[in-house]
Order: structure tokens, then sequence, then C-alpha cells
């Protein structure tokens, strides 16, 4: 629901300041810059931003020159999470010492590289701590900043300069891991995920996790053209199709309870709507190999995948009936 | 300044006197994890947190490498900031000893020097902060819990000084000091608070051409820890050694200011000569195995062997006009390493004393006793020996074997 205070309008985002600012060297088309300027859009007062190292870090803040409009910290790959709870640390010690009268929000980005691979420990750590922030995974699927490599974010079948689509192995061979329900299984108050293709959805999870009291985690899907291997006017269609597909249904877990999204809920309630997943790979190179007649096979397994998945959901979410 | 009459001696290990500094500091975030035997100063510090005796915001991360990371972003947010480790865990945070100081952090850590793993081993050397002496950490080695506890009141208004802006490890050793009781002459609270003072955060040109506090402020946003390619990274590590050069004049000043409060120094606060000025023969060490040395270098003396020894205080920044100063009219010096350099003949101080001495104008003979690797003993009878053969080479101009291992099974 849109807080009609939070003026999350497109008119009054418009004339919002921009705090991740243009000019920063991203590449035409990319998903992650999108996903960040939105974040920023839904802040709600002084905040102190940290990044993980990654594609948004290199590209934002080559010195001299820096697009960002608050305060940022970038200290290493595998630790935003770690900084985010330095930062609050300090901000309460601050407030305790009466050096600090008003509230500051605290906002760590990282990438799928930076958060189911590398920096797992440091956020899960930071989550059991109960840091009042909110982390922000934008998931571009592959350690993009140094070309194009396997995460644990990649899904199954893509090829990736260390999963290559060769003549013996199609690709990567293991699924995605399903980081945002390890992060529900934190029970932290507010874990969401959201894709740059729908912004509003995306502002107000983004306010929310602001304003949940407590560790906050919001899992952005952000496709990147360069190692996706798609056109550059295609992120925003592809970020679509991944919802329609059901391949990135958005949800959110409020205290642990898992609610659809109304994009995701409209396919729920009309199963015919939900297309089929062979659309959405189709559209990109890093899933070529795939529709060679000998993988095949390898699309249906994505899509059985994909199904049982969003099976799961509807469970989880009261739609479907738990077993 | 008058020397603080009111002190009160307690019997303290290491560990607690640290625990008591930092206490006593006014340090607003302390983010740790426990390694042996380090433990008890996050032991210690967590019973004052649990009393409500400290207002410090305690942050027990799942590994080190989140501790420091911890304290550098609070650090960097503008507040004073504390953390402790060791061995393994020092090792953990290797990575973001060099961003800490990179982003000019003055983060301050007690380093109980135990051994590297394999095999696994709790007990004193020095590997562990040797290996990081190119870190751009101040380092300072303590001879015992009384130095433990006045150093780090120090390392604060070092660190902080504008112009260094580093952070400093202060380096005590297992269990010799970490866990061995001693009487620590401890100051008045208030003392101490007003020693360290309030945090200064200097103003710094920020993007937009203003000039504002060096910190992570939402009213004069700065961008910290950015991409440096190859047209700034350069000056900001010439920085950085800039900044070194200037801690070495700073841990002076700070030193002799707490010593005119406390009553207490130990030597300049770069190096700490004992009986050196007319002496033959000298050893050079850091750490514990000084109080040892020094009470042979006393039976040495009483039978008229001009024995010294130089203790260095502080290992980086590397004092070398005082090494110079003290040793050039030594004729043979032993340097004392309790870490080895595999394969790089000889230990990291043995490299740097021969170093400092190379342009000296009498250059003596220096040799180098590898000891006490993995909490081995450093008896009196050993040091012994190795002023016995100092005076064999002096004697006869010959030095044999430049490079032992001391107290081994060959
Ligand atoms: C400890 C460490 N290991 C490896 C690297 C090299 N590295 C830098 S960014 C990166 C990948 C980042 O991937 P991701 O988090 O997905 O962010 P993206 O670049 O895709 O935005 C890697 C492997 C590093 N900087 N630090
Ligand atoms: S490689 Fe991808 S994520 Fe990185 S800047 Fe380019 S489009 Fe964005
Ligand atoms: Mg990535």
């Amino acid at each position: 629901m849109v807080n009609p205070a939070w003026k999350f309008t497109a008119a009054e985002i418009a004339e919002k300041p921009e705090l991740f600012t243009s000019g920063h060297r991203a590449c035409a088309g990319c998903g992650p810059a999108i996903a960040l300027r939105l974040v920023m859009k839904a802040t709600r007062g002084p905040t102190i931003a940290t990044n993980a190292t990654g594609c948004m870090e290199v590209v934002s803040t080559i010195y001299p020159y820096t697009a960002w409009k608050v305060p940022w910290i970038h200290t290493a790959f595998e630790n935003a999470a770690a900084n985010a709870s330095g930062i609050e640390a300090a901000l309460n010690a601050m407030r305790r010492k009466g050096k600090l009268q008003t509230h500051v929000d605290v906002i760590a980005f990282a990438g799928d590289g930076g958060t189911f691979d590398i920096g797992l420990q440091a956020l899960s750590g930071a989550a059991e701590r109960g840091h009042d922030f909110l982390y922000v995974l934008y998931d571009n699927e592959a350690y993009m900043n140094t070309g194009i490599q396997r995460s644990g974010g990649t899904p199954y079948g893509a090829s990736t300069t260390t999963s290559p689509a060769g003549d013996l192995i199609p690709g990567k061979t293991q699924f995605k891991k399903p980081i945002a329900d390890i992060m529900v299984a934190h029970d932290i108050p507010y874990v969401a995920t959201a894709s740059i293709a729908y912004w509003q959805d995306l502002l107000i999870k983004a306010r929310k996790g602001l304003e949940a009291e407590g560790p906050a985690f919001l899992h952005v899907f952000a496709p990147c053209p360069r190692g996706w291997r798609y056109d550059t006017s295609k992120t925003v269609e592809l970020a679509r199709l991944a919802v329609e597909t059901c391949t990135f249904p958005l949800w959110e877990a409020v205290d642990s309870e898992y609610i659809l999204s109304p994009q995701s809920k409209i396919i729920a309630l009309k199963p015919e709507t939900k297309k089929p997943v062979r659309e959405y790979l189709k559209m990109q190179r890093r899933f070529s190999h795939l529709f060679k007649p000998r993988y095949g096979h390898m699309i249906d397994d994505v899509q059985r995948s994909i199904d049982k998945r969003w099976n799961k959901l509807l469970k989880k979410c009261n739609i479907l009936p738990r077993e | 300044m008058e020397i603080t009459q009111e002190q009160k001696a307690f019997a303290l290990n290491g560990d607690e006197a640290i625990a008591l500094a930092i206490k006593q500091s006014d340090v607003d975030v302390v983010a740790a994890y426990p390694i042996t035997p380090q433990t008890i100063i996050v032991e210690k510090f967590s019973e004052y947190v649990a009393d409500g005796e400290v207002d410090t915001e305690f942050v027990c991360t799942e590994s080190e490498h989140s501790a420091l990371t911890a304290c550098l972003a609070a650090s960097a947010t503008g507040v004073r900031t504390f953390t402790a480790s060791a061995s393994a865990g020092l090792a953990l945070m290797h990575e973001i000893l060099y961003v800490t100081a990179g982003c000019r952090a003055p983060v301050v850590m007690a380093v109980t020097n135990r051994a590297l793993s394999a095999p696994i081993n709790i007990h004193c050397d020095h590997s562990d902060s040797m290996v990081e002496r190119d870190s751009s950490w101040i380092q300072i080695y303590v001879e015992n819990s009384q130095e433990a506890y006045d150093s780090i009141i120090q390392a604060f208004r070092v660190a902080e000084h504008p112009d260094v802006l580093l952070p400093v490890m202060v380096c005590l050793d297992a269990f010799f000091l970490s866990h061995t009781l001693e009487n620590v002459q401890v100051l008045p609270d208030e003392t101490v608070q007003k020693f360290v003072g309030e945090r200064s955060i200097p103003l710094v040109t920020g993007h937009e051409g203003k000039n504002v506090p060096f910190k992570l402020d939402p009213a004069n946003p700065l961008t910290i820890g950015p991409l440096d390619l190859y047209d700034y990274y350069f000056e900001h590590k010439r920085q950085q050694e800039e900044a070194m050069q200037m801690a070495a004049s700073t841990i002076v000043q700070v030193h002799d200011e707490y010593g005119q409060l406390s009553g207490r120094r130990y030597g300049n606060g770069l190096v700490d000569a004992y009986r050196l000025e007319d002496a033959d023969i000298a050893t050079v060490c850091v750490g514990s195995t000084a109080g040892t040395t020094k009470s042979v270098v006393d039976t040495l003396r009483a039978k008229g062997v001009k024995a010294g020894l130089l203790r260095l205080r502080t290992f980086r920044p590397l004092p070398i006009a005082e090494i110079r100063n003290s040793l050039e009219t030594v004729e043979a010096v032993a340097v004392m390493d309790r870490s080895n350099s595999f394969g790089g003949n000889g230990g990291p101080i043995y490299h740097e004393i021969r170093h400092a001495l190379f342009d000296a104008q009498a250059r003596p003979h220096v040799v180098n006793y590898i000891y006490g690797l993995g909490g081995r003993d450093m008896p009196q009878s050993i040091i012994r020996n190795i002023y016995t053969d100092l005076q064999e080479i002096r004697e006869t101009g010959q030095v044999n074997s430049y490079v032992q291992f001391a107290g081994v099974r060959e």
C-alpha cells in the first residue's frame, strides 16, 4: 500500500532530489544503477550508505568524482553488512552520549557476489545481532565487475566466464540459492523481493525496510545487459518478464509472514496468465545454448524448478493449502 | 603538569590492564571477536558493559574480519573505536588492516602476540604482528602490563592526532603479559579522560569544494573509500608515508606528556635503551624479553662486561635515527627475533636493524637469534650465551654464523 505521506507518485518522485546522481559510469541499460537510484528516492531523511566492492561501487566513485549525495563508504567486498553494523553502532554511541539528536538511516548495497557468496557470513552476523539497517542486494546474477563469473545467485543453465557453456558442460549446473528465504529464516522484521520493472513497489518496499526497526533485507532483481547478453533497451522488459514468468516472484515477509505482492498475486489468482520461462530465456544470449536440440531438456528443468519454487511460495503465502 | 599522586596499584594481568584502559578512555565503539590469549580483554570489557560501567557500544561480531570492519566504519562515522585480536584473528583481519589505514581511520587495537598456525599453537611469538608491519599501522611493543595500560591510553592520542590519522597496534606478549598478574599503577578515570580528550575531526575539502569534517556526516556528505586509480592512488599512499613520519614525533610528544602526568617513561617512546651509553656489546629486542635481558645485563655489568640492551618500543614507524645513534658505537650487536622470515635469512627486526646501521659511521657486527617460537621460554641462560657469543665476536672480529636459532633442539 502506498502511504500518501511518502509521496511516491511519479510526479512526486520526479521532484525529489537525486541522491544517486547521473554521470556515473555504469553501462547503458544498467539494471543495478536503476535499483540504486530508486532506493535512494525512497529515503526518508538523513542517511548513510555503504557499498560492497562490485560494479556499483566502481562506477559511482572513481576518485575524485562521486555520484553520491549522501555520506558513503566502501571498505571491501565481503563486509557491507559489517560496515553497516559499525556505522549503526557509532550512531547509537553518539546518540547515547547526546552528540546526535536526529535519526540517521543506514543502507548497505551489495551485489549477488557480495551477498550470496563472500558476504553471507557478515550479513548473517549483522542480521542475528539485530542492527537497524536496510540491506539492498542488487542481483545481476553474476560477478559482473570482474567479468561475468558465476555466483551462488547465477541461475541454472546460464553461461558465465567460470561456468561457460562448453561441449561437455552446458553452463551452470546448479540452481540459484534462495537467498531471501535464508534471510527470512533469520527472523528479521522485514524481507522483500522487488524488481526494477515495478518502481513504485520497489520504493514502497525500500521505505518499509527503512522504517522497520532492526535489520531489513531487500532483494532487487536487476538485469545486466553486459553479462546477460541482451540489447540495452530491454532491461526493464526483461525484469518484468522475470516476474511474469515467476522466475523472480515479488513478495514480502513481514515478521516472517509471507505476503505475495500485487504483480505476482495477479498471476497466482489467474494461473493461466503465467508466461512460460522459454520466453524469458530466449531474450538472453547467456541461455542461447539451451535452445540447441541437445540441451532442450534443460529448459524443461528450468520450468520445473520455477514451478516448484512458485508452488512452495504460494503455500507460504497461504494461497495454496500448506501440507 | 604535576605527577598525579593519587594513582592506585591494582594486581592486573596485561589483558585486564588493557580492558581497564579502554574503560577509562571514553571509547564509543568496541567491536571484537574472541581468540586466546586476547579473550580476557573482550570478556572483561563485556562485564563492564553488562554492569553498566561504560556507555560504549559493544559489538560482538561473528568474525575478526567483521570486527575490524565495524571499527573502521564506526571510526569513519567519527567516533573512537577499539578492537583486540591475535594470531589467526589478526591474519583474518589482514585485508581490512590495509583498508583501515588507507581510509585513515584511527582505530586502536591490542594484539596479544601469538604464534601462527600450523601446527596450531596458542603461545607467544611475534609472527602475527610482524607480518603486518607493512600495513601502515603504527606498532608499539610493550615490555610489561604497566606499559600495556599506559600505551593504550597514549595510542588514542597518537592515532587521532590530525597530522597522523593512522591506526595503532599495541602488541603484548601472549601469556607472559596477557595472563600474568602484575602490580599496575592506574590513573584516576578523570585524569585519563582529560588526557585522551574528545576525538578531534580534521576538516578536508569535500567534493563540493567546501571544507567539511572528515567523517560520514549526513549534513556534509563525503565519499570515503572510492575507486582510486593510477592518477591519484600513488599520492594517497605517499600521504600515508608522510603520516607515518609525523607519527614518530607525535609518539614522542604524547609519551612525554603522559610521562609528566604519570611519572612513567619508556625511553623516549620510540626506543628504550638500557645501559647502552658505553656498551661494547648489545642485544636488541621487543616485548617482555627485555625484562629478562635487563637482569642479564646487570649481572654482566657487575662482572665488568660492558653489555647493554636496546628495546624497540615503536617498530612502526621504525626509529632509524635512534637505532643508529644508540648502536653505532657498539662493537657487536645481537638482534633477538621472536619470529622468522622463512627463507629471508633472519627475522624482521634483524633485517631492519642491519638496514638502519648500514650508513652508520662505525658499523658494528650484527647477528641474529631466532628464539621463543610458539611460546618457547627464553631463560637468562640463553641470553647469557648470546652475550658470550658477542664477546667472542668482539674479541676475534670474526662472525661464524650470522643467523642462529636459540633454544631449539637441533
Ligand atoms: C576478497 C575479494 N575477493 C575478490 C575480489 C574481486 N572482486 C571484486 S568485485 C567482484 C565481484 C562482484 O560481484 P557482485 O557482488 O555480484 O557485484 P557486481 O560486480 O556484479 O555488481 C570480485 C570477485 C575482491 N575485491 N575482494
Ligand atoms: S556490467 Fe552490468 S551491472 Fe555492471 S555496470 Fe555494466 S550493466 Fe551495470
Ligand atoms: Mg553481480
